[in-house]
């Protein structure tokens, strides 16, 4: 008996010391942005003393554990629509943006050396374009010498964000894509080989003559893919760069969009990257931890006001001031605060 | 010193002293017996959970797309739509592959370590084995990824279709692209996998043959062969089968290193050169990801469908040994 609450004491004890301290917070979700959260729950613990612990374990598990209750905040790239949002009691806000770039690995072919437009980036991974010397890929490159090799279609096994927004945009650029796999974080792949993580893809590619993938851009950067340049849905030439991220990220009106749900693929804008995409957190109005929700909305507000220049070093497009703006009204109205 | 403390004792009430000993000693026993059967009836307790929760987690799967399930190779997350044929099939072909290629070859080696080696190249021989079936499965992954995926893609594909693909009708399981993925290069992986488990089992057993009937034969003038053929495997053959049966249920349910070589792709291949998956790769892959629901069923339903493989597999191996004590028995 004594035992008994001598433990008990322990543990109110030991509840009152970790809530006098700084409250850690717990998130979960996507892999994409990993790296800078990383990154900046580092530098924030130097400034403020409490930690973040971010599991990287995949959008849908993100989505799955905050509805679980099981972390302060989950991390999706593919944002919930605000119905669903309103029905969980979860608020939505974008943190940060990046590019996903088509990766190849061909001989003889220069590191920025091919063009591909949408409608023929659907076909190849329909496997509809078998060949890199395929006519309409030789259309869009005239030119280039390509060689006869097979196309190696490498596509996610597991369910991602990266996925989402990927098929997000062939569905766009394809009516046949859209109509016979449509867009999801894992879809039914008619043909190619199956790799787990970004990290999967970039080194399949990297070991497999005649692939084809699509990654996150610092997964191509380091990795030193090759990649191709796309057509937009301006009909220009864009290769992956920072401006062409921060141009599509520009031109979507972020304040029409319910609960911040917003794909950036396919831009109209002349300098738009057609796959750029939005990684956004997702946490609990009505939160059962107020102080470790309110701890991370600290965090965060930190890492919207001081973190652009850390995101930039790892290739990752901050938020626009404008949809900073937005995303503190949101912050101010719709979180209970306590 | 205990000899003078018991005496008196002893002599007052020598009885119930030896009758206290006893229930000690049998009370012991009971405390034993009860643990041992409470461990034993917690396997039985877990095989059960498992196959019911399984089983639980699986009915919506099973009740919507009902014995389709079964046949159907769909795998649509976006679409709701899901079958277990293409998972299935990857399955049983790998492991079908990996006998093929791991049983005789595990088998040659053990009768090579046991009738024909020289004693001072048998330990290193045997040992090096034994070390094999004790890499973990990733670095088997590792390896048939960046060491074995390339020489399949670079030479052994491109033989194998511009020889065995030209056959008429044979030549549709050797065709496709060379991309070093595929079912026959998980197959292989896997082969590499058992061989050790068939070898070192075998070894085992192949020594149990007492060397008086393995002279004899020799006495009569039987070759090597004969004398395996016809006394070393006929005497082993329960533990033999019994080597090959723990390698066919490691090449059912190994995960890692085929999800690294198969190419995870959701349909029923017809050569096997090409892409396909095994029912461990797919959950590995998805499960993580998977929306509750119809898609978290689905995989829930594909692992209670690799359970009762495994059951028939391991039934289907007693029934077959049964069979062969009836008939040596005769």
């Amino acid at each position: 008996m004594l035992f008994k609450t001598l433990i008990g004491a322990a543990f109110v004890v030991a509840g009152v010391t970790t809530s006098a301290v700084a409250a850690d917070i717990s998130g979960a979700g996507a892999t994409f942005p990993f790296p800078i959260y990383a990154k900046w729950a580092d530098s924030w613990k130097k400034e403020s003393g409490s930690g973040l612990n971010y599991q990287s374990i995949g959008s849908g598990a993100g989505v799955k554990q905050i509805k679980a209750k099981t972390v302060t905040f989950g991390a999706t790239d593919a944002p919930l629509k605000a119905k669903d949002l309103d029905d969980a009691g979860l608020a939505q806000f974008p943190m940060v943006m990046g590019g996903i770039v088509p990766v190849i690995h061909l001989t003889g072919v220069a590191a920025d050396g091919l063009v591909i437009d949408g409608p023929t980036l659907a076909d190849i991974f329909m496997g509809k374009i078998a060949k890199w010397d395929d006519a309409a890929i030789a259309k869009l490159n005239p030119g280039v010498k390509l060689p006869s090799t097979a196309i190696a279609v490498i596509h996610r096994a597991d369910g991602s964000g990266t996925t989402f927004n990927f098929t997000n945009y062939l569905s766009k650029v394809s009516p046949t894509w859209a109509d016979k796999i449509g867009e999801a974080p894992s879809v039914e792949w008619p043909t190619g080989i199956g790799a787990k993580g970004n990290d999967g893809v970039a080194s399949n590619v990297a070991g497999t003559e005649g692939a084809i993938g699509y990654v996150e851009y610092a997964y191509a950067k380091q990795n030193k893919l090759a990649w191709a340049d796309m057509i937009n849905a301006a009909g220009k030439r864009v290769a992956p760069t920072v401006d062409a991220f921060q141009a599509a990220a520009a031109s979507a009106d972020w304040s029409k969009a319910p609960g911040f749900y917003m794909i950036l693929t396919n831009q109209l804008d002349a300098k738009a990257w057609p796959l750029t995409a939005a990684t956004f957190i997702l946490m609990y109005k009505k939160p059962a931890d107020v102080a470790a929700s309110n701890t991370a909305l600290q965090f965060f507000g930190w890492a919207y006001d001081k973190g652009d220049d850390e995101a930039k070093g790892l290739d990752y497009i901050p938020m626009p001031d404008n949809v900073v703006a937005l995303v503190k009204k949101m912050w101010a109205s719709d979180f209970a605060q306590k | 010193m205990t000899s003078t403390a018991m005496e008196p004792t002893l002599a007052a009430a020598p009885v119930s002293e030896r009758a206290q000993a006893l229930k000690r000693m049998k009370s012991g026993d009971a405390v034993f017996r009860i643990m041992t059967q409470a461990a034993a009836f917690l396997v039985l307790a877990l095989l059960l959970g498992v196959a019911i929760s399984l089983f639980v987690g699986a009915w919506p799967a099973f009740r919507e797309f009902g014995f389709g399930f079964l046949i159907s190779d769909a795998w649509s997350p976006p679409k709701e739509h899901f079958g277990a044929a293409a998972a299935i099939y990857g399955t049983l072909v790998t492991a079908i592959i990996a006998m093929v290629i791991g049983v005789p070859v595990g088998l040659g080696v053990a009768v090579f370590l046991t009738e024909l080696c020289p004693p001072a190249l048998r330990r290193p021989i045997g040992i090096a084995i034994e070390l094999l079936a004790g890499i973990p499965s990733i670095i088997y992954g590792i390896w048939g990824v960046y060491y074995f995926k390339p020489f399949m893609q670079a030479y052994a594909e491109p033989f194998l279709i511009n020889t065995l693909g030209n056959i008429p009708f044979v030549g549709a399981l050797f065709a496709g692209p060379p991309l070093g993925y595929g079912v026959f290069t998980a197959g292989f992986v896997l082969a590499v996998m058992i061989l050790p488990f068939v070898t070192a089992i075998a070894r085992d057993v192949f020594e149990t043959v007492p060397p008086v009937l393995k002279e004899a034969a020799y006495g009569l003038g039987m070759t090597t062969f004969e004398v395996v053929g016809s006394i070393v495997l006929p005497y082993t053959r329960v533990g033999v089968i019994g080597g090959i049966m723990l390698a066919l249920g490691r090449a059912l349910g190994e995960t890692m290193a085929v999800t690294f070589v198969i190419g995870n792709a959701t349909h029923i291949p017809i050569s096997i050169l090409a892409q396909g998956t095994t029912i461990s790769a797919m959950i590995a892959n998805q499960f993580a990801d998977a929306d509750p629901g119809l898609f978290t069923a689905s995989l829930l339903a594909l692992g209670f469908i690799l359970f009762i493989i495994t059951f028939i597999v391991l039934a289907a191996a007693r029934l077959m040994l049964a069979r062969l004590n009836k008939q040596g028995a005769r």
